[in-house]
Parts: C-alpha cells; structure tokens; sequence
C-alpha cells in the first residue's frame, strides 16, 4: 500500500500539516469567544484536506488564490504561523501590516497571491494570473479556491467560460462544505453539485473529489495540474467537505442538523488520516508526537504573535498607491 | 510632429508602449481582429500578434480580473471596456479588487494595469451608453483617472498610465474622436498629476477636463471679444489631483467657473470647488460656480440630451455674469 506521493513519511507530514491547521483554528475561535480578537474570523477547521492535498501538487512557480476562508491555505502553502496569526490580531508584524486582517491573508512570497472577501471575485483574477503564466512561458499554473456559495454569482461563471476558451493553466477548486453562509447550497440550485455540474457548460473537465481524504485531493489536483501544465487546459473540482464551526465568528451553526453534524465529524480528515496512517503501520504514538510538536509550535507562534506591536497610525497611510503614501493630489 | 485623429492617437498610444515593452498586452471586446468597436486598437494584431492581443468574451468582470491577476504577476496589461457605461458590470473588479489589493497586502501585491473605456454624450444613444461617470472612479481611494483632451495628451497619457505601477482609468470621449491635433513623434510621456494652462487669463479661471476643455476653449475666444479674459486650464487626470495648478491660477483671477460633463450630482467639480473653498477661501472675488451635466440619466432624444449636458454658450453666459459679479 502506498500514500500520498508513494510514501507513509509523506501522509504523517501531510498530518502534521494538518494537524498544524486545526491546532491553528481552534484557538482562533477561543481568541474569538475571549474578546480577544476583533473585526471577524471564518474558520477553516474541517476543510484542511482539501488546502494541504492541493498544496502538496503545487510548485514554486504556482499561484494560490483563496477567500476570506483562507487561514488553511495560506498556512499550507508555508506562510509563518506567527505572521498569520498577527494579522487576525491586527498587528503590524502580520502577513499584511495588520491591514488586511483575518479575510486578506497573504503571502506573495510563498505563492499566496491574495484572499478575496467578495464572494468569487478572486475566480477572475486567477485566470489573469494563469494567462500570465502562459504568456510569460513560465509553466505556472494558478489554482482558486472557492465556496460552493461562489457558484451561483457571475464571476465564477465569466471567469470558467474564459478560461476554457483561452485554455488557461488553471484549477478551479471548490471547497462544497454544504453551506452558503447560512443557507444549505441545496436551497440555491437546481443540481446536485454545484460545481461539478456546471463544467460542461464551458467544456470542462471536472471532477467530484472527497475533500476530507488528502490522498484523494492531492490526486486530483496532481492531475489537474499535469493537464493544465501540459496546455490542455482547466479543470473544475469539487471537493465535498464540512466545517467543523459555524460560517464566521461564533457562529454555532444551527442551521444544521444533528445527524448530518454527527456523519461528517465522524469522516473529519484528521480522523481519515489518522485511520489511513494505522492502516499503513505508523504507531499511534508517533502520530500523538506529531500533535504534540504540532501543538506546541502553533503555540509558541501565537505567543509571538500576541507580543506583536500594534499598526503605527502612518501604516494607515502607506500603500495606497505604488509610490508608497496616499497621495491622491499633487 | 504629425497631426493625428484622437482616435488614431490611441492606436499609436498603445502601439508605442507594446513596441517599448515586450510586457504590455491588450485584452477586451473586438480589439483585436476587429480593431476595436471605436477602431482605437486598429493595426495592434497585425503588428503584434495574437499572444499580445487578445478578443474576449462578452465577460466585463473577466476582462478586469484577469487584467489584475496579469498585472500582479509580471504584465502590464491594458484593458479595454467597450463604453465607461459597462464599468458597472467589473466596478467590483476595479473598485474592491484593483483599488484595494496594494493597501490591504502592504504592498505585497502591485497592480499595473490600465482600464481603458470610452466616456461622453451627444449620441443620442440613451442613459446607458453615454454616461461620464469619471466621479465614480474619483470617488475611490488606490485608482488613478486620467481624461485626455488632445491626441498629443492620448499618447502622453496612455503612455504615463502604463508605465505607472497603479490601477489607473483612462477615459477616452466619443466627441473628441475625429478631432485631431500634432502628436510628437518622439517618446512623449505625460507624468499624471499634472494639468496643463491651454489659455493664460486674467479675469477667471475655468476648469474642464476631457471634451469640456474645448468648451472652455471656444467660451474663452468668445467672452474675449467681450473683454473678459478667462484662464483655462486642463486637468488632465482627476488623480492624481494638480491642485496646485488649480490654486495658482485661481489665486490670481478670484473667480472660478467649473466646466463637467459628469452629473452635477456628486461630480468631480465638487471637489474642485471643495478643494478652493477649503484652502483659497479668501481669495474669492464671487461664489464658486459650476456648468455640469444635470443629475438626471441621459435621455436619447437630441434635443433632450443636448438640454441636459453642458454647452459653450452655457459656459460663455456663466463666465460672463460670473466675471461681472
């Protein structure tokens, strides 16, 4: 039995990684019930598998785009978890002076090249950057994450039919927690999957993933990105995933039921892996070491981060425009 | 020197940098094997092929995104919407996207891209293709905005907004297009921010931007013959701002008459007229006064548009009493 890329070394990192997220999200929400944190948070807890599988398929000259529920790519793609979470604080040694916050983490240095709080506005914008790639002949290819809320607004479609027309180097990789805020994604379409289901609209290849099982995303990214790299074009996956909290905030999600909670909590890709990790003979206690330093690092990184200084009030005026001030009249 | 239509100045714009820059593409509605709609991109395909110019789908917020993702990514490309109209359907593209991703990256990300669109009146094609929304765009903070009045200026400008590392919306007017003018045929590059005086004046100044400017320039020769010297300047770009231009000028004359095609409604002269009553307020000889579009939606019957847009007449009789006050 093999995993992941061919090794049990690779799916215990693959854990680690994601065990790293989770620890991460976790105390995101308990800074949150606290006080702690201001502004707001969309926690990403559940939905790891799909961030840290598609990562692992991605090189250094690959694109990221993601959405206001980006903590889980941003910290796969490699971006320091001090960083991360000074920005949630609003601090100025975050990944974004504090400017940003929660919903805007990014991280150009490690591939991250924005998160986008308008529901499916980073869809074009990823085109953009895969057209990029082509023209510059980098072999890059741009990846966008997105809710299964994002497929119902125009962007995402404008942004699919471009990008099977121009056969750009993309993947378009919906992230179908069941969940458009707080409305079942069911209630808002008239088909089953909602990105799935739309591809052959443009003449896409797509695909139905299970976005809690990382060996799984990881192959269909892998082989997404092959195809995108070899000029054949884009291709649309939908990973079906859950969220272990509510939208954003506290939020509780009861607009959930019981049952449905119970069946998803019991697939969490933490548990698939760890499960996947038993199956391949890994000790259990190697995996609870690897939570133990996984924990501690993301606690020693939130320490860092908690030490953090505040913006200074000049931050607020650098940046506007690329002389670096604000400067809108001569 | 050679004199060139405005529309043809545009061609010559975007071809001069594609020539300069191996970086610099075009993308929009029928640019390519069209020529452009307004034939403003006439000759760019033959010249510099299908990789740097590239026809799109009917897909607005798609032409705009993919701009900025080219933008942040190593291009300089140059985004053609079809009328200033059609902003509405990518404004999230420009306003939230573009606009914004400088600032809320801290500086990680740069956006050097140019949105190319066509602005104005007196085509009687009715409220949704003859808008001159250029206040929409003043209006966000992170986007420049420059409104060419001469094919000299198209070049010059075109030429500052590409080299320039921000977001920056180029208005073109449709009245201007078969108006011609010298273009220089040596690189000529206008630094945006910097308005240019086309008439020096004693008696008032008068600020116009874009197809304005020849209304104040036919005003000014007739209120001439009345003895009233009028000062016009030109701004050139609303963003950056020349405000000191503005204000030298108006130091000297006291009198200030705004001249916008925008409605009057939230329009550019207000902040014009803000910008003086805040910071020149003593040296007003008479109030601040603007001939602006009417805050109304373009109608498409000639004699109702006309009606409702600024004229030279308009201009010649409020510069008169204005200078008489």
């Amino acid at each position: 039995m093999t995993a992941g890329n061919g090794t049990v070394q690779w799916l215990h990192d693959r854990y680690a990684d994601m065990r790293r997220i989770r620890r991460f999200e976790d105390i995101t929400y308990t800074l949150f019930r606290r006080g702690t944190l201001d502004g707001t948070a969309h926690m990403a807890a559940g939905q790891e598998a799909v961030a840290v599988g598609a990562r692992a398929a991605l090189g250094a000259d690959d694109y990221v785009f993601s959405t206001y529920r980006c903590h889980h790519h941003v910290i796969a793609a490699g971006a320091p978890m001090d960083r991360c979470f000074a920005e949630l604080l609003q601090r100025r040694t975050g990944l974004c002076g504090g400017k940003g916050g929660s919903m805007h983490l990014t991280s150009v240095e490690h591939g991250v090249m924005g998160s986008y709080a308008i529901v499916g506005s980073q869809l074009p914008i990823a085109c953009g950057a895969a057209w990029s790639a082509h023209i510059r002949g980098t072999g890059g290819v741009a990846v966008a994450f997105f809710g299964d809320g994002a497929t119902n607004i125009g962007a995402f479609h404008e942004a699919l039919n471009l990008a099977a027309v121009w056969r750009l180097p993309a993947v378009f990789v919906c992230e179908n927690n069941l969940y458009a805020e707080f409305t079942a994604i069911a209630t808002s379409i008239n088909v089953e999957h909602p990105a799935y289901d739309r591809a052959p609209a443009y003449g896409m290849p797509a695909a139905i993933v299970d976005g809690n099982d990382v060996e799984a995303v990881h192959e269909a990214v892998a082989t997404a990105v092959g195809r995108a790299r070899d000029g054949d074009g884009p291709t649309l996956l939908e990973a079906k995933t859950y969220r272990r909290y509510g939208h954003s905030r506290i939020d509780p999600a009861d607009y959930r039921p019981d049952e449905e909670e119970e069946t998803w909590f019991a697939r969490d890709p933490l548990t698939v892996t760890r499960r996947r990790l038993d199956e391949l003979g890994v000790e259990a206690s190697r995996v609870d070491e690897t939570d133990e330093r996984v924990g501690r690092e993301v606690d020693e990184a939130l320490e860092t981060a908690m030490q953090a200084p505040e913006p200074e009030v000049g931050d607020a005026f650098a940046d506007v425009y690329a002389e670096g001030g604000a400067g809108w009249r001569s | 020197m050679a004199e060139l239509s405005y529309r043809y100045a545009v061609a010559e714009g975007l071809a001069r940098e594609m020539r300069r820059d191996p970086a610099v593409v075009v993308l929009g509605e029928d640019v390519a094997a069209a020529g452009g709609v307004w034939k403003t991109t006439q000759g760019l395909l033959d010249e510099f092929g299908p990789e740097r110019v590239w026809d799109t789908p009917i897909s607005e917020q798609a032409i705009v995104g993919a701009a900025i993702g080219a933008a942040m990514t190593g291009l300089r490309p140059i985004a053609e919407i079809m009328y200033a109209d059609f902003l509405g359907v990518c404004w999230d593209q420009i306003a939230n996207q573009a606009a914004k991703l400088r600032y809320m990256t801290a500086g990680q990300l740069t956006v050097p891209l140019v949105i190319r669109t066509i602005h104005g009146g007196g085509v009687a094609k009715g409220a949704q293709h003859s808008q001159s929304p250029e206040n929409w765009a003043l209006a966000v903070p992170g986007l420049r905005v420059a409104c060419p009045s001469t094919p000299a200026d198209v070049v010059g400008l075109l030429a500052g907004a590409v080299r320039a590392d921000d977001p920056v919306v180029v208005f073109e007017h449709k009245g201007l297009l078969g108006s011609k003018g010298e273009v220089p045929d040596d690189e000529h590059v206008l630094e945006l921010g910097r308005a240019a005086v086309r008439r020096r004046g004693t008696d008032l100044t008068i600020v116009a931007l874009s197809a304005t400017v020849r209304l104040a320039l036919e005003a000014a020769a007739e209120l001439e013959g009345q003895d009233v010297s009028a000062e016009v300047i030109d701004l050139r770009t609303l963003v950056p701002l020349d405000a000191g231009c503005v204000l030298e000028s108006f130091k000297r004359t006291s009198r200030l008459l705004i001249v916008e095609e925008n409605p009057r409604q939230g329009g550019w002269g207000a902040q014009i007229a803000a910008l003086v009553a805040e910071e020149a307020f003593w040296y007003l000889d008479a109030p601040i006064t603007r001939v602006a579009g009417e805050s109304v939606p373009l109608p498409a019957a000639r004699g109702l548009e006309n009606a409702v847009l600024p004229s030279a007449d308009q201009v010649t009789e409020t510069a008169l009493k204005l200078a008489r006050t």
